[in-house]
Order: C-alpha cells, then sequence, then structure tokens
C-alpha cells in the first residue's frame, strides 16, 4: 500500500481542473501547467526510486480487498513508462508556449494536455482491466480535443474519422471485457492471470486473446488496423503530433504487452505467431510509407508504425530477453519521436512547409537544429552508442535464437530503410542550396529548440549509459515474463 | 432468456454496422448509440440474467445475482453518452467549416483542400 502511486495521476488532475478556471490568464496557465508537470517528474522519479528498492508497489483503492475493488500497480515497466511520459509532457509543455498559438492556449489547451496526462498515466498503472478501459477513454477524449483544437479544416475532418475509429474499438473493448468476465468472472489483472492458468487457455480464451489484439492493435496502429493514423496525425500542430506520436500509440503497445504476457502466455503457438506476423507486416507497410512521401510530417509518421512493428515483434518473440529489448526500443521510441515530431515543428516554423522539395540548405542559418536532427535520425535507426540499437540488438538477437529468422531478419533490414528515410529529411531539407524564407524572421527558433534539446540529449544517455539503466530493463522484463511475482505482489493481502 | 439477448444483441450490432457504413454524418452517429447500446445489453448479458435475489445481505438467499456487470454499464453509459455528445457538437461544426455532412466529400489528406 503506497499513496506515492496514485500522485502521478491526482497531480495532473488537480491541476486540469484549476487551469480550466485560469483560461483567461494565459501567462499564469502557462506556469502552472509546466509547474505542475514538472511536478510529475519528480513524482515519478521518486516512484521509480521506491519500486528499484522495494519492488512491485500497489494501492487497493478505497481499501477493498484485492480480488474486489479497483487496484493500481507499479512495476517496473509502468514505473518507468510513467517516468518518461512526463518527462514527454513537460517538454512538449514547455514548447508549446511559443509554438501553439494564443487561440488555443485561451481555450483550455493546457488543462485538456493535463487530463491526456491523467488518461496515459492512469493506464500505465492501473491492475484492472475495466479500469484500463476507463483511463483510456480520459485518454482518447482528450485527445479528440487536441486533435480539433484550432478549428481548421483538415483538423475537423480528420477528427470525425479519428473519434469514429475510437468510438468503435471502444465498443469492442467492452465487448471483450464483457466475454472476458463471463469466462473468467473477474476483473482484476493479477486474478484474471490465476484464473486463466488454473483452465489452462482453453479455445474461448484464444478468441479473446484475438479479441484484445484487435481492440489495442487499434489504438497502437498494427497492420490492418492502422489505416487512420497517417491522416489524422497530419492534421494537429507539433507539440500535439509529438505528444500523439510518441504516447497515444505506445499505450496500445503497453496493452498489449501487458495482456499478451500476464492473460494469454499458454497458447504461443496461436497468439504470438499471430502477433509476430501482424508486427513483421506491420514494419513493411511502415517502411513503404516512410520511403514513398515527400513530406517531411509523413516521413515520421509512418515511421511510429514501423516501431511499433519492431516493438510488437520482441514481445512475439517472448524470451525475456526479447522482453528486455522491446521495453528498451518502447522507451527509446517514446523519447526520439517526440524529439523528432518537435524538430520537425521547428523546420514547419521556420520554413512553412513540410514539402521536402520546397526545403533545402537550413543547415546554413541553423547548426544546432541540423545537428540535433542528425543525432536524433541516427538514433531512431539504432547506430550505436545511440539508444535505439541496444534495444534493437536485443530484438534481433533474440529473435534469431528463436528461429524466427524471417522476422528478424526484416527487423534488421528495416533498420536500414529507416536510416534511409530520415537521411532523406536530412540531405534535401539540410544540406543543399541556401534559402530564404518568408515566415524566417518571426520564427522562435532558440525557444523551440529548449524542449528537443532536452529530449535528445536524455536520449544520448539512455544509448551512452545503457549498462545502468540495463538492470530495471531486465527487471521490468523479468517481471513480465513471470507473472507469479506480479499475481504475488496484488493479491498478498 | 440469454439465447432471445444474444439475437438482439446481434439484431442492434447489424443495425448499427448498416448505419456507420452510411455516407450521413448524422446516421454514423444514431449508429455509434447504437453500437454501444448493443454492447451494454451484452455486458449485461455476459453477468447471466435473474440467476438469484438482489445482491443485499439481508436476503439470505440461497444465490444472488452479479451486481458488477451493472456497475460496468452504469460507467459505460457515462461515457457514451459524453462521447456521443462530444461527436454531435463536432459533427454540427465539420458541417458549417466544411458546408457538407457527406462522407464520400470528406476524402483527402492535404491540409489545404
Amino acid at each position: 500500500m503506497n499513496n506515492l502511486l496514485l500522485l502521478p495521476i491526482l497531480i495532473p488532475l488537480f491541476t486540469a481542473v484549476i487551469l480550466i478556471f485560469l483560461n483567461r490568464f494565459t501567462v499564469a496557465s502557462r506556469w502552472v501547467s509546466v509547474l505542475s508537470l514538472l511536478s510529475t517528474v519528480f513524482v515519478s522519479v521518486l516512484l521509480f526510486q521506491k519500486v528499484r528498492t522495494d519492488g512491485i508497489q500497489t494501492l487497493n483503492l478505497g481499501n477493498w480487498e484485492a480480488p474486489f475493488g479497483i487496484t493500481l500497480v507499479s512495476d517496473m515497466l509502468s514505473a518507468l513508462l510513467v517516468l518518461t511520459t512526463s518527462v514527454i509532457a513537460f517538454a512538449c509543455c514547455l514548447y508549446s508556449f511559443r509554438a501553439i498559438g494564443e487561440e488555443r492556449e485561451k481555450f483550455y489547451y493546457y488543462s485538456i494536455l493535463q487530463f491526456l496526462i491523467v488518461g496515459i498515466n492512469g493506464a500505465f498503472t492501473t491492475g484492472d482491466i475495466f479500469n484500463l478501459f476507463v483511463f483510456f477513454e480520459v485518454m482518447l477524449m482528450s485527445s479528440y480535443v487536441l486533435l480539433v483544437l484550432g478549428g481548421t479544416k483538415a483538423q475537423l475532418r480528420e477528427s470525425v474519422k479519428y473519434i469514429l475509429v475510437n468510438i468503435i474499438s471502444s465498443s469492442l473493448f467492452v465487448i471483450t471485457v464483457a466475454y472476458l468476465y463471463s469466462v473468467v468472472g473477474t476483473l482484476n489483472m493479477a486474478h484474471i492471470s490465476t484464473r486463466i492458468a488454473e483452465v489452462g487457455q482453453p479455445g474461448i480464451l484464444t478468441v479473446i486473446a484475438v479479441l484484445f489484439l484487435i481492440v489495442f492493435g487499434l489504438k497502437g496502429a498494427i497492420f490492418p488496423l492502422y489505416f487512420w493514423l497517417p491522416g489524422s496525425y497530419y492534421a494537429p500542430p507539433a507539440p500535439v503530433l509529438a505528444l500523439f506520436g510518441a504516447l497515444l500509440t505506445k499505450v496500445g503497445v503497453y496493452s498489449i504487452m501487458r495482456t499478451y504476457t500476464l492473460f494469454f502466455p499458454h497458447d504461443p503457438g496461436y497468439t504470438h505467431e499471430l502477433l509476430g506476423v501482424l508486427a513483421v507486416i506491420t514494419i513493411i507497410v511502415g517502411i513503404i510509407g516512410a520511403l514513398a512521401y515527400w513530406d517531411i510530417k509523413k516521413i515520421i509518421i509512418y515511421n511510429i508504425i514501423v516501431a511499433v512493428g519492431v516493438i510488437l515483434f520482441g514481445v512475439s518473440v517472448n524470451t525475456t530477453e526479447s522482453l528486455t529489448g522491446a521495453i528498451f526500443y518502447l522507451i527509446h521510441d517514446m523519447l526520439i519521436k517526440a524529439a523528432l515530431f518537435l524538430l520537425v515543428g521547428v523546420v514547419i516554423a521556420i520554413t512553412g512547409t513540410s514539402n521536402l522539395k520546397k526545403i533545402s540548405g537550413l543547415i546554413k542559418n541553423y547548426p544546432l537544429l541540423g545537428w540535433m536532427f542528425l543525432l536524433s535520425a541516427l538514433a531512431l535507426a539504432g547506430i550505436p552508442p545511440l539508444s535505439g540499437f541496444v534495444g534493437k540488438l536485443l530484438i534481433i538477437k533474440s529473435g534469431f535464437e528463436a528461429e524466427a529468422y524471417w522476422g528478424a531478419g526484416i527487423v534488421l533490414m528495416s533498420s536500414l530503410l529507416v536510416l534511409f528515410s530520415v537521411m532523406k529529411i536530412f540531405i534535401n531539407g539540410f544540406w543543399g542550396i541556401h534559402r530564404t524564407y518568408e515566415k524566417e524572421e518571426k520564427a522562435p527558433v532558440s525557444w523551440l529548440l529548449i524542449s528537443p534539446a532536452i529530449l535528445v540529449i536524455i536520449s544520448v544517455l539512455y544509448g551512452v549509459g545503457a549498462e545502468l539503466v540495463y538492470p530495471y530493463i531486465l527487471e521490468a522484463a523479468e517481471t513480465l515474463t513471470n507473472p507469479s511475482t506480479y499475481i504475488n505482489a496484488v493479491m498478498k493481502e | 432468456m440469454e439465447i432471445v439477448m444474444a439475437f438482439v444483441v446481434g439484431i442492434i450490432f447489424m443495425a448499427a454496422t448498416y448505419l456507420m457504413l452510411s455516407k450521413s454524418l448524422l446516421r454514423i452517429i444514431i449508429g455509434t448509440g447504437l453500437l454501444s447500446h448493443g454492447t451494454h445489453l451484452l455486458v449485461l448479458t455476459m453477468g447471466g440474467l435473474k440467476n438469484g435475489a438482489a445482491p443485499l445481505l439481508g436476503e439470505h438467499a440461497a444465490q444472488y445475482n452479479d451486481p458488477l456487470p451493472q456497475a460496468l454499464i452504469l460507467t459505460a453509459i457515462v461515457i457514451a453518452f459524453g462521447v456521443t455528445s462530444f461527436f454531435l457538437v463536432l459533427a454540427y461544426r465539420a458541417y458549417q467549416e466544411l458546408g457538407t455532412d457527406n462522407m464520400d466529400r470528406l476524402r483527402g489528406t492535404k491540409i489545404n483542400e
């Protein structure tokens, strides 16, 4: 029992409520927002420390005993993800000061951003499957508002599709939870895991596993269900795009990771095989998109899909090593995607366009921007010693060890093509003939570079200091492969 | 009774799917409303229908009904209510701004169309 668990959810929640009343005072709401996110980061660090020293932390809300009430559980994986989320939210909030525009700020932008963080941190922390649905909805509701805020034609058009897709997937989520409840008769995730282990996962539970894959796959954008992502993510401005690209799809990926290791590890021949095949096709589709477009936003957006595929391939191999790689890559990808989207936002702020053919020679006037972009591009592709390398190495190595040669080979090849797709941006956008742009004078470049700089530095440290971080990631992966530690922590009292 | 409910839920899902495949945005929203109703009925049925007394301590019954699905439905209804009202407002705003509620004319991904 530890109330610390609740703070990364409660602090943004209360701040969001306060910010609703502060909407007319732009400067005040900016600083309240950023201070609250800073304290969320601080609390997440404390929580991480606590989990590191004392093991898995649980909190039974309202003192209802474990399988009956709602339990919040913070194991190493969720503590790490909450920490990463808070850091990214802090960086995006700082970036928004000069990027989002006063109109949006007055219309509750900061408040909604806090609600989004409530949903995401809640989804990472909860230990109850229906509560996961509720936090998903908190997160989605905020994402609808963030997507449509500003009300340009493209935003309105894309929001309609995004909301429709998500309503259908939410309905499917409730249906799946209902089926699961009728079979196992409980909603507590640890309790579900023990009940499924007792009956040994008969066919009906495998069906439910595939339904879960559809539900979370829609959020996480895996192969047949990714169609909504490129259009919807293209519409909002850079800081919102960074939040979406870095965090929203990763919640879906986390949920697949959690359910497939905790609930359904008993029939890997069917479920994990399916997940593996879909993950590999996801990588291929993402690569095709990333190579085909000459639009910097689109290229990075398709790289989200590639990353989702790589992480899920690691999950599908389902050994401690591959899960370590998947978690390592997950955190790396959250950091680096946020950094890349923010950098792309800077480029768009300078040039006023995202069409790569109209941009060139940026490195002459903006060397810092150029070098940061190069660094994050290399990290994205997984060039050692940057952060993408370790995760991919572990995923590919374990893939070959598990004799999944095709999958591991395609992950390996994908790194090369990812590198090509982002180098295309660097070579065409930053090298070449120097041009001048209309809006160039007005762009607050030095302010906008602070947040991506923070993220790039963290990501470089994460890569170079992989040796220091590795034990914690390994611990997170071991909790996933041995559900008994998770179950014992929840059901002990 | 559960069998009848299964058919009812199935028919509601069918109608919802039909509505959501139409071109008019308003029909699509009605379709999502129906979809969530079907979902709630399904959750209710999944808990088992009328197989005991009300779950109160004083009842001294041999068997009690499961109250949990009803709690779940209550939560899901509130969420569906919120999402539907948001969707309706968005549809109205989109109609004002884009001048159409025909999904065929809402295609494309270009920013300045």
